[in-house]
């Protein structure tokens, strides 16, 4: 009698423990309810990007209102951003309090992230395929689009590990914004597809300037020949069009190879000939451009209404627009024949929360995201493509297509160019693989650009010992662990505590002697 | 006794107050540290090395991708200004750069869309305070050449017109686009919100003028391809 007391005087100290910790790993898994409730009142948060584009704005608020207009008992509070790096920072704050928001603009690198807690993510498959409230579904009061509807390639860029984490929402490439004028000026005919080499080339001799220090090609004091806006981008795509490794989808870094380590070498080489700089350290790619500073400026099809003589959306003064012919084209390749580009633009993820229905309701509005009005009409507010087939071939975005050029607003000739590119280059679109750690590497790729144009600009001596340097630097900033997997994130938690140690040594103790006990019982027993 | 008492401790007195009035020059410069004029005249990618009186932050944040924390200062002594952009800073020390707190910046001067900054700095913090007084560079607006002589200061100008007020999202929350006209010419200002938030009074005083509205305003001489004053504070005249 003693021992059995004994017994579950132990259990009573020891299941306190172990409820404690399943209390606080997280949110129970989504459970879809039987029906969405119309009677009780719900209220989703939806932290969304924009371009600092005005228009995106508009049409966010549009959308959230005709949505509402269907879903009376549905409110969505709009918090708007310009930049994904702050949502990314904002979100992982806002996982240890609780208070993600519900629907969240995305890229997939950063959902990976998110995912390292427990049930913060809801795995969106079930769903996608429920009859009454997944894509066109039977319950579904506006007219989205089946799965098969949305373009495979896009809708498959946000699954991960089996399951689908995002929709895709807008889509989007990298173009090269070139100053047709000023290659023409330098005695260069510009190729039907650029190579890096005729980038460099030009770049390097519109570099030149007289004994004032005044450039030749623009009779200006200042000439960036060549700016990168995304460099993490830039190095991610020159590896690719390399073959050289990058990553794994196990996350196995593959970053720091002897190809990065020859690009980082001819980038050096152009920085310090003036020919190349990036936005983080000179500033943008649209405003050079337009003031007659730059020649090949390499943002994305997204950033499109903002590049050339006559953009609508203009960020430098009237008096210093020069007149130039604008080409887009694609990105710098140095297989031409075989072009490849990266597959960006905004996905929207969706936040558990411990009411299935306010999932729901977040389900619905993701969707209605997705409509041929939301698609096409945020689509033509810069160079991105909608993500359906459905609004692609749907007559209106038809129409919107074959009226380039007709004005510099809605139908600007150059962001229509770079709708075109996209559409015409879906197929060689790639993404980098996502897991855990994956934005780190990405900034990582980045880093290793802006700090080899950062070294050369300072006189810092650019070679082997310096590569070795710099990737240990990039190495240890960004936590990546080589020949592994990438520790970062929420999941970056340290040695354990002593205190949790000794705890669960004493559990482990504890259990062994119940074992023992129960052991010694029943040979007892046997024994009789 | 008393007396000689009484005069010791008067001239005592006296003699700890002049020094503490003539200790402390807010231009004196540590060794090794660069005077504004050395700041000045440095090439851009050099390293510099400054002392600088805190005027203004920007609120600090912890850069998950980096793993460590920035603040981005506004920064001045007598002869100049300093723009300190994303620092690396913990927080703890970023709670000493409070207004007038005197600190060390480490780091590269650098220029972006024309803002002369320091770059990828390290900050120490000194002793000692000191606070700008406002500039009034009304009657340099026009003149670029020379207004850019002011850059990152703290500055005044008087009976600018409102033209147009513009939530860089459409609704309060990030900045706001001010711009004002003086003479003719149009100038771009900026409420910045990482310095004066939708919670500051400024914002809030910004968020109702109206076009035709004369004011006084007060900021800090930034740049974005031509002048772009972080308006800190604004007064409706006319």
């Amino acid at each position: 009698m003693k021992k059995r007391l004994a017994l579950c005087l132990m259990l009573c100290l020891i299941l306190p423990f172990l409820t404690a910790c399943h209390g606080s790993r997280g949110l129970d898994p989504f459970v879809m309810p039987d029906a969405f409730d119309t009677v009780g009142q719900y209220e989703i948060t939806f932290w969304a990007k924009n371009d600092t584009n005005m228009t995106q704005v508009e049409i966010y608020h549009k959308t959230i209102a005709d949505f509402e207009a269907l879903y009376p008992n549905i409110t969505v509070n709009l918090r708007l951003y310009t930049d994904y790096g702050k949502i990314y920072n904002d979100v992982i704050t806002n996982i240890s309090t609780r208070t993600t928001p519900n629907v969240c603009i995305t890229y997939p690198d950063h959902i990976a992230t998110y995912m390292t807690g427990t049930n913060v993510m809801v795995p969106l498959n079930d769903l996608m395929t429920h009859g009454a409230y997944g894509l066109n579904g039977s319950e579904i009061r506006f007219d989205g689009p089946g799965q098969d509807e949305i373009v495979p390639k896009f809708l498959e860029e946000c699954s991960f590990g089996g399951a689908y984490y995002a929709l895709p929402y807008m889509r989007s490439t990298e173009a090269c914004y070139v100053n047709k004028t000023y290659v023409e000026k330098l005695g260069f005919t510009l190729p039907e597809k650029l190579t890096w080499d005729f980038v460099w080339e030009v770049a390097d001799a519109a570099a030149a300037k007289d004994e004032d220090g005044t450039y030749l090609v623009n009779g200006q004091k200042v000439m960036i020949p060549f700016i990168y806006k995304s460099t993490d981008n830039m190095m991610i795509q020159m590896l690719r069009q390399k073959g050289a490794g990058y990553s794994t989808s196990e996350g196995e870094v593959l970053l720091f190879n002897e190809t990065t380590e020859e690009l980082l070498t001819e980038i050096a080489d152009h920085v310090k000939k003036g020919a190349f700089s990036t936005f983080k350290l000179s500033g943008y790619p649209a405003n050079f451009l337009n003031a007659g500073q730059c020649i090949f400026g390499i943002d994305s099809t997204a950033g499109a209404t903002w590049m050339g003589s006559d953009a609508p959306l203009v960020d430098i003064s009237e008096e210093n627009l020069v007149d130039f012919e604008t080409v887009v084209m694609e990105i710098p390749q140095f297989d031409p024949e075989n072009p490849v580009m990266i597959s960006q633009g905004p996905s929207v993820c969706i936040f558990n929360k411990e009411d299935p229905q306010e999932v729901l309701a977040s389900w619905l509005f993701t969707q209605y995201l997705l409509t041929n009005d939301v698609q096409i009409a945020y689509a033509q507010t810069e160079g991105y493509v909608p993500v359906t087939l459905k609004a692609q071939q749907s007559a209106a975005y038809k129409d919107y297509l074959s009226r380039a050029g007709e004005d510099n607003d809605l139908y600007y000739q150059i962001k229509m160019d770079a709708t075109n590119l996209l559409l015409s280059h879906i197929d060689d679109t790639f993404v980098t693989p996502v897991f855990n750690g994956s934005a780190s590497l990405r900034d990582a790729a980045g880093a290793l650009i802006e700090n080899v144009n950062k070294s050369v600009r300072r006189n810092q001596t650019v070679d082997e010992a310096y590569m070795e340097k710099l990737q240990a630097d990039i190495v240890s900033l960004y936590r990546l662990n080589r020949g592994g997997a990438v520790s970062g994130g929420l999941q970056e938690l340290g040695e354990m505590p002593a205190a949790s140690v000794a705890l669960l040594s004493a559990m482990a103790g504890v259990w062994c002697l119940i074992g023992l006990y129960l052991l010694r019982e029943k040979i007892k027993k046997s024994g009789k | 006794m008393k007396k000689i008492l009484a005069i010791l401790l008067t001239l005592t007195f006296v003699f700890a107050l002049t020094s503490c009035g003539g200790g402390f020059d807010p231009s004196a410069k540590s060794e090794g540290v660069m005077t504004y004029a050395e700041y000045d005249a440095a090439a851009l990618d050099t390293e510099v090395v400054i002392e600088g009186f805190v005027q203004a932050t920007q609120g600090w944040w912890f850069d998950e991708s980096v793993g460590h924390g920035k603040i981005t200062a506004y920064l001045q002594d007598p002869d100049g200004a300093y723009f300190a952009y994303e620092l690396n800073c913990d927080e703890e020390t970023a709670a000493k750069m409070t207004k007038g707190a005197k600190v060390k910046i480490t780091g590269y001067k650098g220029a972006w869309e024309g803002e002369v900054e320091i770059m990828d700095g390290t900050v120490e913090i000194g002793e000692g305070t000191w606070v700008a007084e406002a500039t009034d560079v009304t009657a340099l607006l026009a003149n670029e050449a020379e207004l850019i002589k002011h850059q990152n200061k703290f500055v005044s100008f008087k009976g600018l017109t409102v033209e147009a007020i513009e939530y860089k999202n459409g609704e309060p929350g990030d900045d706001i686009y001010v711009t004002v006209s003086l003479d003719g010419a149009s100038y771009s200002f900026c409420v910045e919100s990482y310095l004066t938030g939708p919670d500051s009074e400024v914002y809030a005083t910004v968020g109702t003028l109206a076009a035709g509205n004369v004011v006084d305003i007060e900021g800090f001489l930034y740049w974005y391809q031509g002048v772009n004053t972080h308006i800190t504070g604004v007064t409706v005249v006319g």
